[in-house]
């Protein structure tokens, strides 16, 4: 089966989402220099619930804080939750994978059988109940979203060495004298990058989406501190009487989401055209 | 003299790529009687399975016919409405595809795809549409067809999908049956007992055949008149027989050589188009002048600049060659 | 049939076994901080009897092996335990709730399904037109939406400004409660399903068997009723299964925005609660229902594609 993708004329799609992800990436990095208040502290019940104006953009909070501002830092934690947990997914995955792949027998067994175990539990739940037992927090998020979504990356691992066997390279390599870990770095890595930063991309909107989720519900960031879903989780209660509070974090996990999804389609295009990477 | 059931008069198909367009086929004509088998032989991507789907209509994207006549019984169909080509398609003239294992449904009964032809043609009920299918299927010789009907395709051989494919094809008896190299995909056996059921099926309906294969051999030996194809073009036309007896193309003569003879086959081994080296230009390279001229071994400079000039044959016979003999 | 119901049972078997382990060590053996977690929030100290209870009641001082032979046990019996807070044995717990969120799975499944397939169908047979770049557009958008924060913008509009739909809750548990969730829980396998309803109509109107059917003089209609449609369908029922996962996933967060009352929210619930056996419950009973919607889906397949019914 062919990759379900958005085909937008000419890499409309990698444009677009290239660009959403650049400003979502120069908000988290300039946040100090474009926020107007700090986002935790400046807190003044003389502004309370003041809508979208022209002295606060994006309306304030009950406490009387910016929103806008709390947004943009929230764009720090959203992005650092997507990209260290995507890395760490990789690196799992990856090791896994090569591993399994190379050295097959019970190892092998192992890992097909973790594999499954992943995929049988949903994701959100495994997140959830991980993040039950470690406590909410930054460090307890990256480690609930960070090692329970190394199937993909695996499998793409696992299958290209099987493959590189099959023709005979590996065989060859060894022939040659080269080390294991030379040939897994100079056989094996280069020929599944692409697939693999496709996935990253792809899973950093995932993260980005769960880590909203969990911080809702109040397992994630917790408030004072403005993630963008734990800023959903306090709106929720002011919906009648304040919606632009839940109106503008919404709208930033989506633009930032949506970026982060055109852009890996757009970069399958280019780095995956037999589209290894299902997201299914 | 009657008019010809199909004529092609200078067809010509296009390729529209991004960036440029090509021409597939082009300077393409010829005509078959009622009744007759007519041969069209040539290399892999020469362009015969885009000049039967234009018969059929069914030439898709990226491919369109750019430009010629295509007359059926002295009908203009090159135009033809949807609607048109649907009431000729399967009822007038009827095609069986070059690939047996995936040019049948696999999600459905072999019976029902067949009964689909009386459905749409006939106005059958599905019931007398599936008795009239194991009807068919019995003609085109399956073995206890009232079992097969609900076979699917994977429970058959490549020959027995052949056969349901042939079955379907005659099932509204249409005037011109187009083989696109049936029995391409077949053991040499199976193709054998193919070629011999279509060829009796047709004669007894008077159905006319375009038959297509790269096998020279096989369309001589089954039709009456024969069209050689290169890179998109027909190089050389006559009939069968003088075909094999004095082929005045550099390209047929290397096609001739490079058939299996008894006796020569035992002492050289299997040698097949050994006579003509090099490979079929891709259609974005076609060279200069003669198409054939790098692989040519007759070629001179004037080959290499000007394109040859359809030379009449005797017995409406055509040869497209500065040189040939 | 039976035999696929079989060969996909001995798969199932090992892995919820897999699953059962891996709740057990998650919670049995690093309880300390679940438990103690409760001081951290700010909810107030656990009483050290009610600690001492716990302890007691989860075998903590047994050893490890024993602890989970006694799990195992006691679940292949139908025991889940009894939940720390209410007293209640956790299967009647979740009993309670199973109705509820087997109806709004299932409500948000089929609206996915209807929309995302049709939206597919449709994009499909007109590649390029505005139709089709409409429809990929909200596809992917759907895609990119957290679904609570969808649900809460419907909640706003629907419920709070236009009124027509009640806000939460889950009333005497008629359709007009189930709306708004099942829409907000719906979207993101909609948007999937229609990206690869889309892709799978247009890999299956390239087939082969496809021009055969146009070469006997099939109308589009009816090339596209009888050869693509079933055939689309084998590939959209896969990925109908494989969403399944995250849609039970996306519903604890849904049922929770909307008071649904569920197995989602009462794992949501619970995990406030520190109420173990009741989390564990919950999680085992959510992957018992995505293995058993999996084996439906492969027993669906071979209902509908003959290839497999008859190989092996
Ligand atoms: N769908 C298509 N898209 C692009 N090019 C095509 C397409 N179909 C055919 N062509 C090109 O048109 C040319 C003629 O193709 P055609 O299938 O008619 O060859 P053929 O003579 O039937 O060869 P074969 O013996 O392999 O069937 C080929 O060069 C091929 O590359
Ligand atoms: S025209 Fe020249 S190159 Fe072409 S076939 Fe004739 S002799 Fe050969
Ligand atoms: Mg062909």
């Amino acid at each position: 089966m062919r990759m379900p993708r958005l085909r937008l004329k000419g890499g409309t799609s990698l444009w677009i989402g290239g660009t959403l992800v650049a400003v979502a990436i120069a908000v988290a990095v300039a946040a100090p220099l474009i926020a107007r208040t700090d986002p935790v502290m400046d807190a003044n019940l003389m502004n309370a619930e003041i809508p979208p104006g022209l002295e606060f953009p994006f309306g304030t909070d009950a406490q009387g804080r910016d929103i806008y501002s709390r947004i943009v830092y929230g764009a720090r934690i959203s992005l650092t939750v997507g990209i260290v947990s995507q890395i760490l997914n990789s690196l799992i995955g990856v090791t896994l994978g090569l591993t399994a792949g190379y050295w097959g027998g019970w190892w092998d067994d192992v890992v097909t059988g973790l594999t499954n175990l992943m995929l049988a539990i949903p994701s959100l739940i495994f997140a959830l109940a991980i993040m039950a037992i470690l406590g909410p927090g930054l460090s307890s998020l990256l480690a609930a979203l960070g090692l329970t979504a190394w199937s993909y990356s695996c499998r793409i691992a696992r299958a290209q060495v099987l493959s590189l066997k099959s023709q005979g390279y590996i065989q060859a390599a060894r022939i040659l004298g080269y080390g294991d870990l030379r040939i897994m770095f100079t056989q094996v890595l280069p020929n599944i990058l692409g697939p693999l930063i496709v996935i990253a991309t792809l899973g950093m909107g995932g993260a980005i989406l769960s880590e909203a989720a969990l911080s809702f519900l109040g397992l994630g960031i917790r408030p004072p501190f403005p993630s963008w879903g734990s800023m959903l989780s306090e709106a929720r209660d002011q919906i009648t009487t304040a919606p632009w509070l839940s109106v503008f974090p919404g709208l930033a996990i989506f633009f930032t989401v949506l970026g982060l999804n055109l852009l890996g389609d757009g970069l399958r295009d280019i780095l995956d055209p037999q589209s290894t990477t299902r997201r299914t | 003299m009657t008019a010809p059931l199909l004529r092609i008069e200078d067809l010509r198909i296009a390729l529209r790529t991004e960036s440029a367009t090509y021409n597939a086929v082009e300077n393409v004509s010829f005509e078959i009687g009622r009744g007759e088998a007519f041969g069209l032989v040539g290399e892999s991507g020469c362009g015969k399975s885009i000049t039967a789907l234009s018969v059929m209509g069914l030439l898709r994207r990226p491919l369109a016919l750019a430009g010629g006549k295509i007359v059926l019984d002295g009908e203009e169909i090159q135009d033809a409405s949807p609607a048109e080509w649907r009431r000729l398609r399967g009822k007038r003239v009827a095609m069986i595809f070059q690939e047996p294992m995936t040019a049948l449904n696999p999600l459905s009964p072999v019976g029902r795809q067949i009964a689909e032809m009386f459905v749409l043609h006939q106005g059958a009920g599905w019931s007398e549409a599936m008795d009239r299918a194991e009807d068919a299927l019995r003609q085109v010789q399956v073995p206890s067809p009232e079992r097969r009907i609900k076979d699917f395709p994977h429970q058959l051989s490549g020959g027995m999908r052949q056969r349901v494919m042939i079955a379907i094809a005659l099932a509204c008896g249409p005037e011109l049956l187009i083989a696109d190299e049936p029995t391409t995909a077949l053991d040499v056996t199976v193709q054998a007992e193919i070629i011999d059921l279509m060829r009796e099926l047709c004669a007894a309906k008077g159905t006319a055949i375009l038959m297509i294969s790269h096998d020279l051999g096989l369309v001589a030996n089954m039709c009456r008149r024969v069209a050689v194809m290169y890179a998109g073009r027909i190089v050389e036309q006559q009939d069968a027989d003088a075909i094999f007896a004095s082929p005045r193309h550099p390209y047929t003569r290397g096609l001739i050589n490079s058939l299996p003879r008894l006796g020569a086959r035992a002492r050289q081994g299997r040698q097949r188009l050994q006579e003509i080296s090099g490979v079929v230009p891709s259609i974005a390279g076609y060279p200069a002048g003669c198409r054939f001229n790098p692989r040519c071994v007759a070629v001179t400079d004037i080959c290499r600049e000007v394109s040859p000039e359809a030379t009449p044959l005797p017995a409406d016979g055509l040869v497209r060659c500065h040189h040939h003999g | 049939m039976l035999l696929v119901l079989g060969r996909r049972l001995a798969n199932v078997i090992p892995t919820l076994l897999a699953v059962v382990a891996l709740v057990f060590l998650l919670f049995s053996v690093l309880p300390g901080s679940f438990i103690s977690g409760m001081n951290e929030d700010g909810r107030g100290a656990i009483d050290p009897a009610v600690m001492e209870r716990m302890r007691k009641e989860m075998g903590l001082d047994d050893p490890l092996p024993e602890r989970f032979a006694k799990y195992v046990i006691s679940i292949a019996q139908g025991d889940l335990g009894r939940s720390f807070r209410t007293r209640e044995p956790v299967t009647r717990l979740i009993g309670v709730r199973v109705w509820p969120s087997l109806k709004l799975v299932f409500a948000a499944m089929s609206f996915a399904i209807l929309v995302g397939v049709t939206l597919g169908f449709v994009a499909a047979l007109r590649p390029g037109s505005l139709v089709d770049t409409i429809s990929m557009v909200f596809a992917i958008s759907g895609l990119s939406l957290s679904q609570f924060w969808f649900g809460l913008m419907l909640m706003y509009l629907f419920a709070l400004q236009l009124q027509w739909l009640p806000s939460f809750g889950y009333g005497d548990g008629g359709i007009r409660h189930l709306i708004l969730p099942a829409i907000a829980l719906g979207v993101g396998p909609m948007a999937l399903l229609a990206r690869t309803t889309r892709a799978a109509v247009l890999d299956v109107l390239n087939a082969d068997f496809v021009r055969t059917a146009r070469s006997k003089g099939m109308s589009e209609r009816r090339v596209v009723s009888w050869h693509v449609l079933r055939n689309a369908l084998v590939l959209v029922v896969t990925i109908v299964g494989l969403q399944f996962g995250s849609l039970m996933g996306a519903a604890v967060v849904v049922e929770k925005l909307f008071a649904w009352p569920g197995v989602g929210s009462l794992l949501v619930d619970s995990v406030f609660q520190r109420d173990m056996p009741a989390v564990q419950g919950c999680i085992l009973m959510i992957v018992l229902f995505f293995l058993a919607i999996n084996t439906l889906v492969d027993i669906a397949y071979v209902a509908i594609d003959p290839r497999i019914r008859y190989r092996r």
